[in-house]
Parts: C-alpha cells; sequence; structure tokens
C-alpha cells in the first residue's frame, strides 16, 4: 500500500465559481454524508455490544443507548465474567473457564498461522524460483493444486476428519486444530507469499550463489530478511482466520480443546436474557482483533490485495 | 531441515545414490507395514493392543523426513530444491486428499455414530436418498440466492471503495472505520446482531421499525425476511473484504487516462462506465470469484442465529450438513451430501472460471 494518493488540491478560480462552486460543494456533502452513514453501518454494532455489556435489565428493556445520557454504566455484564474491577482480584469459575478459552484460542491460532507461515512460504519461495515437474505437474499446476484447497468447503473435511480423528485419539485436541486451521490457511499463505517472492529480483539469488551460498543459505540468510512485510501479512491475515473459525471448532472439540467462538456460541442459547453476560462475552472475544484491525491495517491490506492486481 | 549444510552438493556419487535409494524403499516398507499391522489389529486379525491409529501418523513422519534426505542424497542440488515444496506438498496429500478419499469410502455406507450396527457398505443408497431429500435440494436453492448476493455486496463494496478513492480527508480514519466488521468473527457478529439487536422485543431493530408504524416487528419468521437478514449479516462482515480488493484496483488505474477524459469533457458518469469500469474488470472479478467461493462456505451465522429456520428457508448446505450430523449423528448420509456439494462447487468454479477467462480473452 503506497501511503496515502496526494490528491492534488483543487483550485477553485474566481471566474464562473459560483454554479461549480455549489455543485462541487454539494459533492463534498453527499460523500462525507455516505462516509458517515457507512461508517455508521460499520460501528454501531460494535457499540451496541460495548455499551449492553454495561447495562443492566432495566436499560435493555427501556431502549436505553448512550452511557450517562440515558443509562448508568454498571459492570454487571463484567461481574457476570469475573473481569470488573471488584472482581478481578478474586477468585471466579466463569473467569478461568473464559481465559481457558481465550488461552486456547490464542494458541490455536498462533500454532496454525506459524505452521502455516513456515512450510507455505517454503513452498512459495520453491515455486517462485525453481522449475519442478512432478509426473504430468510444472510449476503452475502444482501452484493451481494449492490454491485449489481453497475451494474445498469445511463440510467436506469435517466429518472425514472427525472419524480420522478419533482413530488417531486427536479429537478434541489443540493439535488436531491446529493441523485443520492449517490446512485451511495454507492457500492463501502460499499465494500472498509468491506474490511476495516474485516482486524480489532473481538477480539477488544468483549474486547469493556466487557467493557460494546454497539454495537454503540463500533463502534464510537473503531472501527471507526481505520477505518479511510479507510474512507478517500473510501471519496476520491466517491469525484473523483462525482465531474466528467456528465450524471445525464446533464439531472436533468438546471440553478441552473448546475455542473462544465456541464458547460464545455455546451460551446464547442457555442464558436467556442475560444480554450482559453475552454482550460482555462477545466483547472480550473480538476485542483483540479490532485491536489488530485498527494498529496493523496496514499489513492486513498488503495481505488481502496480494496477487489480485496483476490483472 | 538441516540437510542444508552438506557438503559438495552438486556432484552426487553412486553409492550414495544407492544409498539414498534405500532409505526411501525402507521407510516406505516400514510405513506400510505399520499401516498393514494396524489394519489387522483393529480388524481384530492379530490383536496387537493397539488403541488408535498414532503409530500409523508417526510412521507417516518418519517416512516424509526419509523422502527428503534420500531425495537430497539421490539428486543433490535438485534434491535440495524439492526440499522447499515437500513439507507443504505432504502436508496438503496427507490433511486434504487423503480425507477426501477416506470421506468418499464413508459417503457409500450406512454409517450412524450413535448406533451400534457400525460401518455398512450400502452401494448407492445414500445417493439415492440424496435425491429424494427435499431439505437437501431447499438448502441447494438457497445457495444459489446467496451466492447471487454476491453481486449485491459486489456493488455496494464498489460504490464503497469510489468513496475511499476520492479525494477525502483523513481517509485513513475512514478505511479503517470500514474494515472493522471483518475482523470480527461471525459466531460473535450472530449474538451482536442476529440475537440482540434483532431481538423483536428490546432490540434497537425492533425499535427503529415500530418506530417506523410496523407493528409487531419479527426478523427471522417469514422465509424472505430471514434470509435477507442472514444475508445482510454475511454482507456486512465480508463487504471489506470485497471493497479492499476494489480499492486496490482503483489505485492502480493508470491516472492519465482519467485525467484526459476529463479534459475531453466526459462528465463523471460517462468517465465511470466507459473507463473506470472497464478497466477494473479483471480485479471486480478476481473480487467476485473469491467472494462466491467463500460465500459457498456460509454456515457459522446460520448455525447460531436461525438453525436453517424457519422451516428451512435460511438453511445452507453447510449448516444443513451440520446439523445433520450434529443431530443424527448420521456420518455416511452427510459426508455424501457433503461430497456431492463439493462436485457441485468444483464444476460450478471451473465453468465459471471458464466461461470468464473467453469472455475476458475476446475482450481484449
Amino acid at each position: 500500500m503506497a501511503a496515502e494518493a496526494t490528491a492534488p488540491t483543487l483550485v477553485v478560480t474566481e471566474t464562473g465559481a459560483g454554479a461549480r462552486r455549489t455543485r462541487w460543494l454539494l459533492g463534498r456533502i453527499g460523500i462525507y454524508a455516505a462516509l458517515v452513514f457507512w461508517a455508521f453501518i460499520s460501528l454501531f454494532p460494535v457499540y451496541w455490544t460495548v455499551t449492553t455489556s454495561m447495562k443492566v435489565a432495566k436499560d435493555v428493556q427501556l431502549g436505553h443507548i448512550i452511557p450517562y445520557v440515558d443509562f448508568q454504566p454498571n459492570w454487571l455484564g463484567w461481574r457476570s465474567l469475573g473481569l470488573s474491577p471488584d472482581t478481578i482480584g478474586a477468585t471466579s469459575t466463569v473467569r478461568d473457564e473464559f481465559l481457558k478459552r481465550f488461552f486456547n484460542s490464542v494458541f490455536v491460532a498462533f500454532g496454525a498461522s506459524g505452521l502455516a507461515i513456515l512450510i507455505g512460504a517454503l513452498a512459495a519461495y520453491g515455486l517462485s524460483r525453481f522449475q519442478y515437474k512432478f509426473l504430468w505437474m510444472k510449476n503452475q499446476d502444482i501452484s493451481f493444486f494449492f490454491l485449489s484447497q481453497l475451494i474445498l468447503p469445511p463440510v467436506v473435511l469435517a466429518l472425514p476428519f472427525l472419524v480420522l480423528y478419533r482413530e488417531l485419539a486427536l479429537l478434541d485436541s489443540t493439535i488436531g486444530l491446529i493441523l485443520l486451521y492449517t490446512l485451511t490457511v495454507l492457500p492463501i499463505v502460499i499465494w500472498i507469499m509468491k506474490d511476495q517472492f516474485d516482486t524480489i529480483p532473481i538477480e539477488l539469488d544468483e549474486a547469493a550463489q556466487v557467493d557460494g551460498l546454497g539454495p537454503w543459505g540463500t533463502f534464510f540468510r537473503i531472501i527471507l530478511p526481505m520477505a518479511l512485510p510479507g510474512m507478517v501479512a500473510a501471519f496476520i491475515l491466517s491469525l484473523i482466520l483462525c482465531w474466528n473459525e467456528y465450524f471445525f471448532a464446533a464439531l472436533l472439540t468438546s471440553s478441552e480443546a473448546k475455542t473462544l467462538p465456541v464458547m460464545v456460541a455455546s451460551q446464547t442459547g442457555s442464558q436467556g436474557i442475560n444480554w450482559w453476560a453475552m454482550a460482555a462475552l462477545s466483547t472480550a472475544a473480538i476485542a483483540p482483533l479490532v485491536l489488530i484491525g485498527i494498529l496493523l491495517e496496514r499489513y492486513i491490506i498488503k495481505g488481502l490485495t496480494a496477487g489480485s492486481i496483476k490483472g | 531441515m538441516a540437510t542444508a549444510e552438506l557438503p559438495n552438493y552438486g556432484a552426487v556419487s553412486r553409492r550414495r545414490k544407492d544409498w539414498g535409494r534405500a532409505l526411501i524403499a525402507a521407510a516406505t516398507v516400514l510405513f506400510l507395514a505399520t499401516a498393514l499391522l494396524q489394519a489387522l489389529n483393529s480388524s481384530g486379525l492379530v490383536p496387537l493392543g493397539l488403541r488408535d491409529w498414532r503409530p500409523t501418523l508417526y510412521a507417516y513422519l518418519v517416512w516424509a523426513v526419509a523422502l527428503g534426505i534420500g531425495q537430497v542424497m539421490i539428486r543433490g542440488e535438485a534434491g535440495l530444491r524439492a526440499l522447499f515444496i515437500l513439507p507443504a506438498a505432504l502436508f496438503t496429500v496427507a490433511m486434504a486428499i487423503f480425507p477426501t478419499l477416506f470421506g468418499l469410502s464413508i459417503a457409500f455406507t450406512d454409517w450412524n455414530l450413535s448406533s451400534l450396527t457400525g460401518q455398512k457398505f450400502n452401494g448407492f443408497d445414500n445417493l439415492v436418498q440424496l435425491f429424494r431429500d427435499p431439505f437437501y435440494w431447499n438448502a441447494m436453492r438457497n445457495m444459489v440466492i446467496y451466492v447471487l448476493f454476491v453481486l449485491v455486496e459486489y456493488a455496494i463494496a464498489f460504490a464503497l471503495a469510489l468513496l475511499l478513492n476520492a479525494e477525502i480527508r483523513a481517509r485513513k480514519f475512514w478505511r479503517v472505520t470500514f474494515l472493522i466488521p471483518l475482523m470480527l468473527s461471525p459466531v460473535a457478529v450472530s449474538w451482536m446482531i442476529g440475537k440482540s439487536m434483532l431481538e423483536y422485543r428490546y432490540g434497537p431493530a425492533a425499535r427503529l421499525a415500530r418506530w417506523l408504524g410496523v407493528n409487531n416487528p419479527s426478523f427471522f419468521t417469514d422465509p424472505w425476511v430471514a434470509r435477507l437478514w442472514i444475508e445482510a449479516m454475511d454482507a456486512w462482515v465480508s463487504i471489506p473484504f470485497v471493497m479492499i480488493l476494489l480499492l486496490a484496483g482503483l489505485q492502480a488505474l493508470p491516472r492519465e487516462i482519467i485525467e484526459a477524459a476529463k479534459v475531453d469533457g466526459a462528465s463523471p458518469w460517462q468517465r465511470f462506465w466507459q473507463i473506470v469500469f472497464p478497466l477494473m474488470l479483471p480485479v471486480s472479478i478476481t473480487a467476485i470469484v473469491l467472494r462466491i467461493i467463500f460465500k459457498l462456505k456460509l454456515a457459522d451465522i446460520i448455525i447460531n442465529v436461525t438453525s436453517g429456520g424457519p422451516g428451512g428457508a435460511t438453511d445452507s448446505v453447510s449448516s444443513f450438513i451440520y446439523r445433520e450430523y450434529r443431530d443424527r449423528s448420521n456420518v455416511g448420509y452427510g459426508t455424501m451430501l457433503a461430497m456431492f456439494y463439493l462436485v457441485v462447487i468444483v464444476v460450478f468454479i471451473t465453468t465459471l472460471l471458464n466461461l470468464l477467462s473467453k469472455r475476458m480473452r475476446r475482450m481484449t
């Protein structure tokens, strides 16, 4: 992502300004109105969830929306999670449960993203630099083979894995989830990394080889450090996808390896109208990602747009 | 991966080649023997006391490592290059190709995990049942509707990309804001919007509807309204993705052409339809195809908000199969449904890509 495109400043001359200026002004107002409207659409559900976590029953029923104006924020929701200021020191089984799910999610997301980056970057470098031939498959076919995994819907793998994991004693284990999540993000990682390696001139490899480095030395000492932005982008994108994954986790985990999305989903039915608790839980589940989104937006966009703009 | 430091790669002696071949052969024999013993063990012919198939998994890992080392020993530098791609290839084969084939073998059996009878081959019974299953075809029809909605998502995303590409202040702020829904997990969105904001008594959407004069607003009782809300939630999460792709495309457009059109006196409307839109076609197609691929996996929101209701109106194929397993433990039939869906998807996507590439070739 290049920095903000420097827009040529509009110079409005005094001659014939009248009508054109009003039209320009109307256009401006239209654009900003549309921006504000969509910002509202994007943010209101988040705002609603965060504020609801600080409401009591009365506020929910009366439809209060703005804190301090039409309701007094209350820690009720966070207290039920054991995360409010007055309960944070005390022991809380709900908080232990939450933290366990939270760290399961962290472990699974980081494990899967790390593994996917490791084997994905290697494959992407190979495909970007060397000519392979395996049976009838050349580089292009091998790339397509990896990318085509993207269209495999989770349902196709879910039931076979249920049976396989039962036989392999990997049901309800974080390792099992890590392996599956690695598979689901691997095509995306290979895509992004190959795009990244393709932008690094091959002359660098050749120079390194002249200096006596083998293919692996070239890769680790010269090329990989240069591909770091792409790696960060691929890593963050995988992290988001793994953190949010629900389908496999819901089918393949039960008590031990349950991740945060499964916990959030399992609360919706049982708690009835315990809104503040649900809102607090949802807030806690989405907070890390909203933070990542705000702080690392540059990399997310880099990852999303890799390889799609060449035409 | 320590093999990188092997001395004098390039020239490979015959002895080393033979040792490499022997290594691979030995590992293959070990792997096959382990698998065979395990099969005998689990069928009860040779009770070895093994409780799970882990040994075969480990044997596969050993075989994979031996294959890598053997490649280097036999082919020298070329082997070192093959090592780059081997881990990913072996991983994908083990985790995607093998389970899919294994799934095919389940698909033709009558197997209910909760019943005691175990797996029983039943030929094409599942397939026949599939063609007679009205709920499955209902879910398929819903998928067609959901996929068609991608075009609406695309139109909105294009409008947003144009907005972000206009001369605006604080562009980064707007971009980050618009991106936030993409970060959120569908499960959290299900609660935040589906169960909370669309709650029919106290939710803000119901309140707004009542204020607009709708009596007893409900969002998930009428089939079409329910479908629209599911689609709206999914669109809310995914529009940013399409938008980012299109925005990147817009920023890569050659500025001179647009400036030239401006000088020639083309109105913004003409400039868009005659220059920007045609130039954006390749990016648009990439974005739409990717979005369709992700759309075909739609499940989480439906499972958590409506469970397919009312009367299957919002069901996607994935959520239907999910319930087929969750409620009935019907692995055999569920797998057949999934396999059939996979075939439909592959045929659909390949046809789509072929049509598009033909169309693109004719235009350029």
